[in-house]
């Protein structure tokens, strides 16, 4: 990157100088591989002293070509890739594609996968929300906090686990409803979690709230008008943190969530420790959503009634003709998709999640975009950087909450 | 020639349980912080890992020590040579215990008594801090010079504050040599509160002794004030470029200064080594203090759990030290021959003094279990601001009170 050349060269030159009597700056390249930048994050700093003057980030380290390979794949084959994205918030990346091609479809899921849905997505959530804020709190330096997130976390990937095999990339969701039936005594364990999950909470705010080195650290820190990051399309739990109430689950609600009842927690101070207040009292939110969704689960089934898209019924496929057909035909080719486009938004954990999805009408995606809620929360980084010491620096790194598998997909 | 012939013997000694100490105290430390935070920490070298820190003995010594091909060799190499040595240096004017007499030879449990013993930890400390600051240099590494720069205020800052503090006991007590400031601290006030400068008057020294632990901790840089290693900032800090036996050292360095500032904050505020109750219940604390945790090990090795398999040899084996060591405590309740009487007395203050130092040790490790880091600039404003007046502060209201009634 031009920028971050000019800062090297400006390093060099300035090293064999003698010293002028003005402060000399110091250009420091932070990561790529470096403890705080949560994956491969390449930052080039201008420092004067300890502060920093000019901050030049360069992603791509992680770029996977999930985007590109969306095109190679059939419909039904690109949920797994979308887990791969956001892998800490899975289940919403599925939900986002899953809900643009269903809008494609023009079809809807029954009412069961939608609840189920929320529900899983609402964990998704927490899940999301625990690992930032023990990654977080872990740059600050309260390293114990890492560990009590990790844990409750452990409980939530087993959650996953007993829902579809699988503890990190669950692809539970599919095109018209869920992959598989809930489990039997799938409400006991989310009973079980909703019993332990509030004195979790209680116990990590316990910990950090009112402790005033944490205060110290994170009130009055990256600090970013709020103009500048809706200019710059930052998204989630950092605007509500500045006071704008603004959350998809309720402007725009999918997937039922207008049937439930929840607030949407915002903060006016717009520093790091009210991003931090946000995301923990979201966590309250999600349980509450949850326990909706649990109490009124509706009955039916969890897959849409549409044949040539749902794979049938393992005991149908083997009595019915149609059935193995239609088997058979979504195996081998997977399902038509009528040509058009759809743009679907969703509120992921870390901001607004859209999936854009472009068919031509054949099997496989023309193109699937993303606008993922990390790339957009990258962009305040400069203005949260340039002005604050290292350490500042940091702290509202953290509070940006991305993942760089999201970044740079 | 007897002289140096006893010097060299305790050196000896305390070197070994010096350095043996810093070893397991890494031990503690990973135990407590995993239990702190849910885990468990070492264990698969030896049971419950106790041989964990002979592993990394072995390994940090055996490694390649990389040294980048840009840094200043000389000073490279000798930044962890002086935090190591400086380190070491400091313990020797610290006394362990009372005077004892072994085979006929009357001796103290210190290496060396200088009459200006607490000048010497203090100037030593201050040249420690060349230590860090050098090796952050050298490396030629801009997180490492961060780093040693950051080490370079913040240990020099603490000094003032930490010697503020340690005048205040040093004016009650009106010598500089720690023996006789311990010697001053004996006895008991009404009978059972200890006579220690955390309580006794005219002024208890409640103020200092927690101004002196901060300073500590910011002298030790650990956390809340680890700053020039901060990890999340600085990679490792200073240190970054140092592996091998080079780190090792300032690894053991670290760790040294821990017990060197806990043993210095028992001397000056927690009565040394005089005992906490007054006798014979001073006396029978360890005892039952090691019996106890005898026979809770000898209980749990009844106890079978199936996934522990190796506690069935280590909990008898632990459990039988400990009552072996309660028993040695007895001894001085027992009619003995004069010789082995002796040898009995001395043991009482060096249990005491171990057991106040660990307990401050405990509060280091405890402590970074617990809280987050300070800002590089909030730190040096709580020193210049707030501890560096409060400890005038207290040095005039100990000084005048002084003045007036001793």
């Amino acid at each position: 990157m031009p920028e971050i050349d000019e800062l090297l060269e400006q390093d060099a030159g300035e090293s064999q100088e003698p010293d002028a009597g003005v402060t000399r700056r110091m250009t420091l390249n932070m990561g790529p591989q470096h403890p705080s930048t949560h994956g491969v994050l390449r930052i080039v700093l201008d420092l004067e002293g300890e502060t920093i003057r000019k901050a030049v980030p360069e992603i791509g380290y992680l770029h996977t070509g999930i985007e590109k390979e969306c095109e190679v794949k059939t419909w039904q084959q690109v949920v797994p890739l979308t887990d791969r994205t956001d892998y800490l918030a899975n289940l919403s990346n599925n939900l986002g594609y899953c809900l643009a091609v269903e809008k494609l479809l023009q079809m809807e899921a029954p009412p069961k996968a939608q609840w189920m849905r929320v529900l899983l997505t609402e964990v998704t959530r927490i899940n999301s929300h625990l690992v930032w804020l023990g990654t977080s709190a872990l740059d600050v330096g309260a390293m114990s906090v890492f560990f009590y997130c990790f844990r409750e976390r452990e409980e939530i990937l087993r959650l996953f686990e007993f829902f579809s095999g699988q503890r990190l990339m669950t692809s539970y969701f599919r095109i018209g409803g869920l992959a598989l039936e809930p489990p039997r005594g799938w409400q006991k364990w989310i009973e079980k979690f909703l019993k332990v999950m509030p004195e979790r909470v209680d116990m990590l705010e316990n910990l950090l709230n009112e402790n005033p080195i944490f205060k110290k650290r994170t009130q009055g820190v990256g600090y970013i008008s709020l103009e500048d990051m809706l200019d710059l399309g930052v998204t989630g739990p950092m605007l509500r943190g500045a006071g704008l109430k603004i959350d998809l689950r309720k402007d725009k609600p999918y997937s039922s969530y207008d049937k439930f009842q929840f607030d949407i927690p915002t903060r006016t101070e717009n520093d790091v420790y009210s991003r931090y207040l946000v995301r923990m009292a979201e966590m309250r939110e999600s349980l509450k959503i949850i326990r909706q969704a649990l109490d009124g689960m509706p009955e039916g089934s969890h897959v849409a009634d549409a044949p040539k898209v749902v794979l049938p019924d393992r005991e149908k496929m083997k009595t019915q003709m149609e059935a193995l057909i239609y088997h058979f035909k979504i195996v081998t080719e997977g399902f038509r998709v009528p040509a058009g486009e759809a743009y679907v938004a969703i509120e992921s954990p870390r901001g607004e999640l859209a999936y854009y999805v472009v068919s031509d009408g054949t099997s496989k995606p023309y193109r699937v975009f993303m606008r993922t809620p990390s790339f957009g929360n990258l962009q305040a980084l400069p203005t949260l950087f340039e002005g604050y010491p290292i350490a500042d620096s940091i702290a509202s790194l953290g509070s940006m909450d991305f993942v760089l598998g999201d970044t740079d997909r | 020639m007897e002289f140096i012939i006893i010097s060299l013997v305790k050196a000896a000694l305390v070197a070994f349980v010096l350095l043996t100490l810093a070893a397991y105290l890494v031990w503690i430390e990973r135990k407590v912080l995993a239990h702190i935070q849910l885990r468990v920490g070492p264990y698969r070298v030896g049971p419950h890992g106790l041989l964990q820190p002979l592993s990394d003995l072995i390994k940090l010594l055996t490694k390649e020590g990389v040294m980048p091909a840009s840094v200043n060799k000389f000073y490279y190499l000798l930044a962890p040579f002086i935090a190591v040595a400086l380190a070491l240096v400091s313990i020797s004017v610290i006394p362990f215990g009372n005077e004892i007499e072994i085979f006929g030879i009357r001796t103290w449990m210190q290496l060396t008594d200088v009459n200006i013993g607490l000048l010497v930890i203090l100037a030593i400390s201050s040249v420690s801090v060349y230590g860090i600051a050098l090796g952050g240099w050298a490396s030629n590494n801009k997180y490492a010079l961060l780093g040693g720069l950051r080490s370079a205020a913040q240990m020099i800052s603490y000094e003032l504050p930490m010697s503020l503090a340690i005048v205040s006991p040093l004016l009650i007590a009106n010598t500089l040599s720690l023996r006789e400031v311990a010697q001053a601290q004996s006895g008991f006030i009404f009978g059972f509160i200890p006579n220690w400068f955390v309580f006794q008057g005219p002024v208890p020294q409640i103020l200092s002794f927690l101004i002196f632990l901060i300073a500590g901790f910011a002298e030790t840089n650990r956390v809340p004030f680890d700053l020039p290693e901060a990890e999340n900032e600085l990679v490792a800090g200073f240190h970054t470029e140092y592996s091998s036996t080079c780190f090792a050292a300032f690894f053991t360095a670290e760790y040294i200064n821990m017990v060197t500032i806990s043993a210095l904050a028992t001397h000056l505020f927690l009565g040394g080594w005089n005992p906490a109750f007054p006798e014979p219940v001073a006396g029978l604390v360890p005892v039952l203090l090691f019996f106890g945790l005898g026979l809770v090990l000898l209980y749990h090795a009844t106890q079978t759990v199936k996934t522990r398999t190796w506690d069935k040899y280590s909990f008898p084996v632990v459990g039988l030290i400990a009552c072996g060591i309660g028993s040695i405590f007895l001894t001085p309740f027992l009619p003995l021959p004069d010789a082995l009487a002796k040898i009995a007395q001395a043991i009482g203050p060096l249990f005491w003094f171990a057991a106040k130092t660990g307990a401050i040790l405990f509060l280091f490790i405890w402590v970074r279990g617990t809280l987050p880091r300070f800002r590089f600039d909030q730190l040096m404003r709580f020193t210049w601001l707030f501890l560096f007046p409060l400890a005038i502060f207290n040095l005039m209201l100990t000084g005048l009170a002084v003045a007036l009634w001793k």
